[in-house]
């Protein structure tokens, strides 16, 4: 019990790569990106948990009540702006492969090989 | 190699790298055993030196402030690649879509919706150093007021509220008056990002010093990013979906 | 504090955002001037760090947050000689990027100066980065940048293709560096599994930055479609950061735990194979940016094994390998740059004989190969005759001749190439290149006149630079100095947590020896025999050549398939590789 949420963590970010290594569709490529980064997010966090901590917020609450780690919080924030980004990207690219190489599929857009 | 040959590598990789993890994860502190000192200093120092009671915005504003600035320009940057990736053709006019929408309550609805929005945006942004929230959280809120606009009302209202050339203004303006502000520490004598202002009493809104004004500065430059991207996909919508075609 | 520290980070992300701001209301030759002399204030400053901290380490602390009792609150930028020089050489190869690309972008407006500026403001980040956290965004900056410029030409399938697969490995990559963030994050103290892993999964995800093999597909399909001005910076530096970020971690984090005989092997076997690997796929190509792009990953190979020797001669040679070659492959891209820009083609086959009207490009071009032939006396040599003398005292002897073997590979491709565009000579087929790039050159297809000293200063500036580099007084000997501060971990970290300068040291001497010269020697010779080779292969006797088409074809065609260009292959031999990589290190430290 007292490491689940670590092993959550990785089973999210290998069946994430999972997803992208079989995929068929830019869409679901995306989506198996954003998927595969959660699992950095969940990780993260559960490494700054501390057992019956609350939120490092100090209002209303004594200072030097029991409160978890604030520094992956933040960590976790800079993650998630990160994830939208290169998803904006790639949806970007995507867009771009639908109108002009009229695929959607990794596995036909290959014009560079060798 | 054929999907075959690549799910079978992935497989067999996969598994030494699942037993891998598993095996280092024994090697971690059991959750919700850390010990880490990092955090628990900031905890105690935070909201009697910095006068913040979020502990998680003090951090983000100030202690590693400068992570936050690369963030920022992260988000800066991709908007500016997405314009680079999905710009039109010199030629081709973006066909302005019909509005789904013909109630006129829903529309009432969905424009008054949208000034809730806004004022919600607002407060989680002003907010953000002394209850959970922020420039960030808030900048994506108050975006999203914009794209109601769109959603319940009319394109055309849309991008007349949403013009380029201010939304970049705000956008520049945003991530440039972070930068400005770690410079101007510097012009006084102090390191790059030092705090500027009287710090306050925490839990009151004029608390945190400098960490105010950061947090606009990432308000304004988030809610610019994400309606210069709503801009950019919108219009790509209005390319790909035929436009004589009513929704159903 | 000295002032000057976060300087090379802010004025060029200062200016970018002001473009932004006031792009609207200012002209577009005015956005290119500006953004010109930013990155030249920003050479300036960065050159003036190298010199400033020569003495001892510029730790500075942002928002002014010191260590307290040894704990850090706050985010350090570590600046010492070897990064700043690396900033300069990040806004030196902008500058002639942007210089350059006078005109090249005018369809995107203020966008195109705008991400350049950026992208230098975050790989300077990225280079003085002192904090593990920092150093992850100022990655994801420059790649998020990078991904943007690699599909600059989307409306052909091979930008589009290329930036994905960049964009998707990548991310994968950074997941795995956040997971090793997050292990060392964790404090787990003495050396365990954890820390093996941790050291795993960042190692894993800054060899994909830096595109070493197996994790170096994305790159020949990035580099070869990015815009030229834009694979300056992509080949000539970007790739080399990763490794840097790797000789950092090593020496501040696991340095005393992780002990440098039992790390060694495994990095030198990935970087020999990187090199070798490399070289070969260098040698089938003939689209020019794709030949760059492959000998870009057999150096990264070789700086690789500088670093892998986990010495402080090895990571002296890997600053000054970094500098000397960024500059020359960043030469040989302007070169093709102008080769595209006037004959609209940048294969070697169309373009024979035809470079005989760039004259200015093709001795930069060959000047380039031949430094990467590690030609005594200039930059590429010294650095490898460090690793050669170093390597011959751990017993490492065997790695200095596979090194001019990959050495001879790539460095006689570009001298092939150079021979056959700008001489004219060689065949006009050659059946075993890759195929034809199904489409002509995403560059811009802009007829206006350019001024031609624009195209060909950038180029003669930084071959001149990279060669003559060698000449500053004293070089190794301050590489080995600089070297010796950061591989002295208990120093070190007094001196960032503690505030405590080491004692001042003198810069040692250092003269290469007879068996460095007679390496490099070799493989300048080997390269031009390698030249001849590439160009006359079929006038060789038949006997010979059935001979080595039944040894070769097959597994020729094999490295071959395996560059599908599928990013679900890529992903797939990424995590390989960082299987690979973890079972071998958990044996050998175990």
């Amino acid at each position: 019990m007292s490491y689940l949420p670590f092993v959550l963590a990785a089973w999210i970010f290998l069946v994430g790569i999972f997803g992208i290594v079989r995929s068929r569709h830019f869409i679901h490529l995306v989506v198996c990106l954003s998927l595969t980064q959660s699992s950095t997010y969940v990780l993260l966090l559960s490494i700054g948990y501390v057992k019956h901590g609350g939120a490092p917020i100090f209002k209303d609450v004594p200072l030097g009540t029991k409160a978890v780690d604030p520094v992956v919080q933040a960590l976790t924030l800079t993650d998630i702006v990160v994830s939208v980004t290169v998803a904006a990207l790639l949806l970007a690219l995507a867009i771009q492969a639908k109108k002009h190489a009229k695929t959607m599929n990794p596995d036909e857009l290959r014009p560079v090989r060798g | 190699m054929t999907r075959r040959v690549r799910l079978a590598l992935f497989g067999v990789a996969a598994c030494g790298l699942a037993a891998l993890l598993l095996w280092s994860i024994t090697g971690l502190p059991k959750f919700g055993d850390y010990h880490g000192a990092y955090g628990k200093i900031l905890n105690k120092r935070a909201p009697q030196e910095r006068q913040t009671s979020n502990v998680v915005a003090a951090v983000v504003f100030d202690y590693r402030g400068f992570d936050t600035m690369g963030e920022e320009l992260i988000l800066f940057a991709a908007v500016m690649g997405v314009a680079m990736l999905l710009r039109e053709p010199r030629e081709e006019e973006a066909p302005v879509p019909e509005d789904p929408v013909r109630s006129d309550a829903l529309r009432a609805f969905g424009v008054s919706f949208a000034g809730a929005t806004l004022v919600l945006g607002l407060w989680i942004v002003a907010h953000g150093y002394v209850t959970p929230g922020g420039g960030f959280q808030g900048g994506v809120v108050l975006a999203a007021a914009f794209l109601l606009v769109w959603l319940a009302g009319s394109y055309r209202a849309y991008r007349g509220l949403a013009r380029a050339p201010f939304v970049e203004l705000a956008e520049g303006s945003g991530a440039g008056g972070y930068v400005v502000i770690g410079l101007c520490a510097l012009l006084i004598g102090d390191a790059f990002l030092h705090n500027l202002l009287p710090y306050g009493v925490a839990g009151k809104l004029s608390s945190g010093g400098s960490i105010p004004l950061l947090n606009w500065a990432s308000g304004l430059e988030v809610t610019a990013a994400f309606v210069l991207l709503f801009n950019e996909f919108l219009s790509e919508r209005a390319v790909l979906i035929d436009p004589t075609r009513r929704p159903s | 504090m000295d002032v000057l520290v976060p300087l090379p980070v802010a004025i060029p992300l200062l200016t970018a955002a002001a473009l932004t701001a006031f792009g609207y209301w200012c002209g577009r030759r005015l956005d290119d001037l500006i953004a010109i002399v930013a990155t030249a204030a920003t050479l300036v400053i960065s050159l003036l760090l190298v010199f400033r901290s020569n003495d001892h380490d510029l730790v500075y602390w942002f928002g002014g947050w010191k260590p307290s009792n040894g704990v850090a609150l706050g985010i350090s930028f570590t600046v010492d000689p070897g990064v700043a020089a690396v900033a300069t050489l990040v806004a030196t190869l902008a500058l002639a990027a942007l210089v350059f690309s006078w005109r090249y972008f005018d369809e995107v407006g203020t966008l195109f100066p705008v991400l350049m500026l950026v992208f230098v403001g975050a790989m300077c980040g990225f280079a003085l980065a002192g904090d593990l956290f920092n150093l992850f965004v100022w990655f994801e900056l420059m790649s998020v940048v990078a991904y943007a410029l690699t599909g600059y030409g989307v409306e052909h399938a091979g930008p589009l293709e290329g930036a994905i697969n960049f964009a998707v490995t990548n991310s994968v990559g950074s997941f795995c560096i956040l997971f090793g963030i997050g292990f060392l994050y964790a404090r787990t103290g003495a050396l365990n599994l954890a820390q093996i892993v941790a050291f795993t999964l960042l190692v894993g995800g800054f060899m994909t930055k830096a595109g070493a093999v197996p994790f170096h597909f994305w790159l020949s399909d990035a580099y070869a479609v990015a815009p030229v001005p834009v694979c300056i910076l992509l080949a000539g530096v970007m790739s080399d950061l990763g490794l840097h970020a790797i000789a950092r971690i090593y020496w501040t984090v696991f340095s005393g735990t992780l002990s440098a005989g039992d790390i060694r092997p495994v990095l030198i076997g990935f970087g020999l194979v990187t090199a070798i690997v490399g070289g070969f796929m260098c040698f089938l190509q003939r689209d020019l940016k794709r030949m760059l792009a492959f000998a870009t990953i057999s150096n990264i190979g070789a700086v690789l094994v500088g670093i892998a020797l986990l010495t402080r001669s090895g990571l002296a040679s890997s600053i000054v390998y970094l500098n000397t070659n960024g500059l020359l492959r960043g030469a040989a891209f302007v070169a093709v740059g102008i080769l595209v820009r006037r004959f609209k083609s940048g294969d070697e086959l169309d373009l024979r004989g035809r470079g005989r009207r760039a004259p200015i490009a093709g001795v930069v071009f060959a000047a380039a190969g031949l430094g990467l032939a590690l030609l005594p006396p200039f930059g590429p040599f010294l650095a490898n005759a460090l690793v050669v003398d170093s390597a011959d005292t751990l017993g490492y002897g065997w790695v200095p001749p596979v090194l001019a073997l990959a050495a001879v590979l790539s460095a006689g491709t570009i001298l092939r190439a150079a021979a056959r565009i700008f001489g004219g000579l060689g065949e006009a087929k050659d059946p075993l290149f890759s195929h034809e790039p199904e489409e002509s050159q995403e560059e811009p297809t802009d007829t206006r006149r350019v001024s031609q000293p624009l195209l060909w200063i950038p180029a003669a500036a930084l071959a001149l630079v990279g060669l003559g580099l060698v000449f500053v007084p004293e070089l190794a000997g301050h590489a080995l100095r600089n070297a010796g501060r950061l591989v002295d971990r208990s120093a070190h970290a007094r001196e960032v947590l503690h505030g405590v300068p080491p004692s001042p040291a003198p810069a040692p001497s250092y003269s290469p020896s007879a068996a460095a010269y007679a390496y490099s020697v070799a493989s300048t010779l080997g390269a031009l025999a390698f030249a001849a080779f590439g160009l006359y292969r079929r006038r060789l006797p038949i006997v010979l050549r059935r001979a080595a088409a039944r040894v070769a074809d097959r597994p020729v065609a094999g490295l071959k398939a395996l560059h599908s260009g599928v990013v679900g292959d890529y992903v797939a031999w990424l995590t390989a590789g960082i299987a690979v990589l973890g079972g071998v290190v958990a044996v050998v430290v175990r």
